[in-house]
């Protein structure tokens, strides 16, 4: 019997896709019990949502106004506290899960494990190293695992279950010693690049900001595709720093990814590796991603791309 | 003293091509070019820069590792750095094992701020500076793009999944770097030669009072799945036609 705990991911509004990859990936160790501890301020439709993966036993629900903003600092000990009841703690592999882990580890004087991606046993997983150019293998001699989930390598766990909701007592004094000032979300009518079906990626040779902006994000909208962005694109202020895919940016694993003008960078292709269909449009015919991609196209983007797009439009007319 | 404690960990260098040992015991490290962790580079950067703009009086690093990590920080002093301490150990320790020794040093030398990178290129792992501020009792600010030090407080700029989020945390604190906060500046020719009479000292472990105590057992390195070869399509109509053909479009 395995008791997981898996901490939820939220905005405050909507629990986060992240978190029902988590609860495929718990229910993968064996005799597996999954509990969702979620936290938050006001969050009793964020529990409905979880309760209803299937595959929750039930979900403990931390309601404190104290709670309202994801600070690793406030919730790291409100976990720890619990952490004894459960054999594995869980959470996203995403900037929340990262940065709150490995807090609630060091509390607990445990080791932790970043990204597992497959599950060998309740001790053993896998999980890349060097961007992703090595697997490894790894087995953790402690009586709890705390780990944070690769949400690229598991689907996420379908709705209609009906787990009981448990309000849960809060029971350590938070610290005051770090607030939140802000938090600026790009807002996009686009899907959300982490979860999205399809991606469309620009790299360098966009060339400027605006070229970006009508070549990648046209071609995106005519596919209903978010927009991702090497780090090279990144980097010259093509794109935002939150449309980075890549090994120090999102982890992604849609069924189609169109990376236009990306040379391939091993950092670049450690995030895009789990989509299931790579389309590479690239003049240069010795760009390493044509060794990754399933289809390519060498050529002049800005020709390919508005007949791409007229393309598709048409197919989609008739 | 307002005094920055910056830890770096020496890594096999980004641009190398990394192998799997043929009996999947670890991956290839000898010959290759070892670097300081890029991360950790930007950690030292902005550590500098902070001194420079008067935030900061010292700038100390620390690494843990192997004797020859010495080099590693010799070029850390040579990018600006006032002193620099090695606790050496040949075995590799595991991030809370490290943690437990960075602590040590913080005791030891009181900063305002410990600057790390956000995580190291070879573990991959991203845990380091957040145990350190568990364990230290104090507030943490990782993947930092900017950072702006106002007397006892700093107020860090993060990268996250939703966007920027920007933190007051109270010092002393923890502060792990992303890629865009600075760019490291170059090392010249008569700062290496400086940094050779920069102070660097050596603990043990043992001094520290820490005893590792490893919990990972590393079982099997792999090299991942190669994806199956792909197609080249000669024009934008064929194109069209395999992405029809499988149902993306």
């Amino acid at each position: 019997m395995s008791e997981v705990l898996i901490i939820a991911e939220h905005d405050g509004a909507r629990l986060n896709p992240s978190t029902a990859r988590c609860v495929t990936c718990a229910s993968q160790i064996e005799g597996a019990r999954i509990t969702i501890g979620l936290w938050g301020s006001g969050i009793a439709a964020i529990a409905a949502q979880a309760a209803a993966l299937q595959g929750v036993a039930r979900v403990l629900s931390f309601d404190a106004p104290g709670n309202a903003a994801p600070l690793a600092a406030v919730l790291a000990p409100q976990v720890a506290a619990l952490a004894k009841a459960y054999t594995h703690v869980l959470a996203p592999s995403t900037t929340f899960g990262k940065d709150l882990l490995p807090r609630i580890a060091a509390l607990l004087n445990l080791p932790a494990l970043s990204d597992i991606m497959a599950v060998e046993s309740p001790q053993r997983f896998r999980r890349p190293i060097y961007a992703g150019n090595a697997i490894l293998t790894v087995e953790v001699d402690a009586p709890l695992v705390l780990a944070t989930v690769r949400t690229a390598s598991f689907q996420a766990a379908p709705a209609g279950g009906s787990a009981p909701v448990e309000a849960g007592e809060v029971s350590v004094a938070p610290p005051t010693h770090t607030r939140l000032v802000e938090l600026a979300v790009t807002h996009s009518d686009r899907p959300d690049l982490q979860t999205a079906r399809r991606v469309v990626s620009g790299g360098r040779a966009l060339g400027s900001a605006e070229k970006f902006q009508s070549v990648v994000q046209d071609l995106a909208d005519a596919l209903g595709a978010a927009v991702g962005a090497s780090r090279a694109a990144v980097d010259a202020g093509y794109a935002a720093n939150d449309l980075q895919v890549g090994q120090t940016g999102k982890i992604i694993a849609p069924d189609l990814y169109i990376a236009l003008g990306i040379s391939g960078a091993i950092q670049h292709m450690t995030g895009i590796k789990d989509a299931r269909t790579i389309v590479a449009i690239n003049k240069d015919a010795d760009a390493p991603i044509f060794e990754a991609a399933d289809i390519g196209l060498v050529g002049d983007l800005f020709e390919i791309v508005p007949a791409l797009r007229a393309a598709i439009q048409s197919r989609s007319r008739t | 003293m307002k005094r920055i404690l910056v830890g770096i960990k020496r890594v096999v260098d980004y641009n190398v091509r990394i192998r799997v040992k043929p009996d999947n015991s670890g991956v290839i490290t000898d010959g290759v070019k070892l670097s300081i962790n890029p991360f950790d580079e930007i950690a030292l950067e902005e550590a500098l820069r902070l001194k420079e703009r008067g935030a900061a009086e010292e700038v100390v690093v620390a690494s843990i590792g192997p004797a020859d990590v010495q080099a590693q920080l010799r070029t850390a002093l040579a990018m600006g750095a006032d002193r620099a301490l090695l606790v050496e150990t040949a075995t590799p320790l595991e991030p809370l094992d490290a943690a437990k020794a960075l602590l040590k040093l913080v005791e030891r030398e009181q900063p305002l701020l410990a600057l790390l990178g956000k995580q190291a290129i070879d573990d991959d792992n991203n845990q380091t500076g957040q145990m350190l501020a568990a364990l230290w009792n104090r507030p943490q600010a990782t993947f930092a793009s900017k950072v702006v030090l106002d007397g006892n407080t700093a107020r860090v700029t993060r990268e996250v999944d939703a966007g920027l989020e920007t933190l007051e945390v109270d010092l002393p604190a923890v502060i792990t770097v992303d890629l865009r906060l600075n760019e490291p500046r170059f090392v010249k020719l008569p700062e290496i030669i400086k940094a050779k009479k920069k102070p660097l000292e050596t603990l043990s472990l043992a001094s520290l009072g820490i005893t590792p105590q490893p919990r990972l057992r590393a079982l099997h390195y792999a090299a991942p799945q190669p994806r199956a070869r792909g197609v080249l399509v000669k024009d934008v109509n064929e194109l069209v036609e395999a992405l029809a053909a499988r149902d993306l479009i």
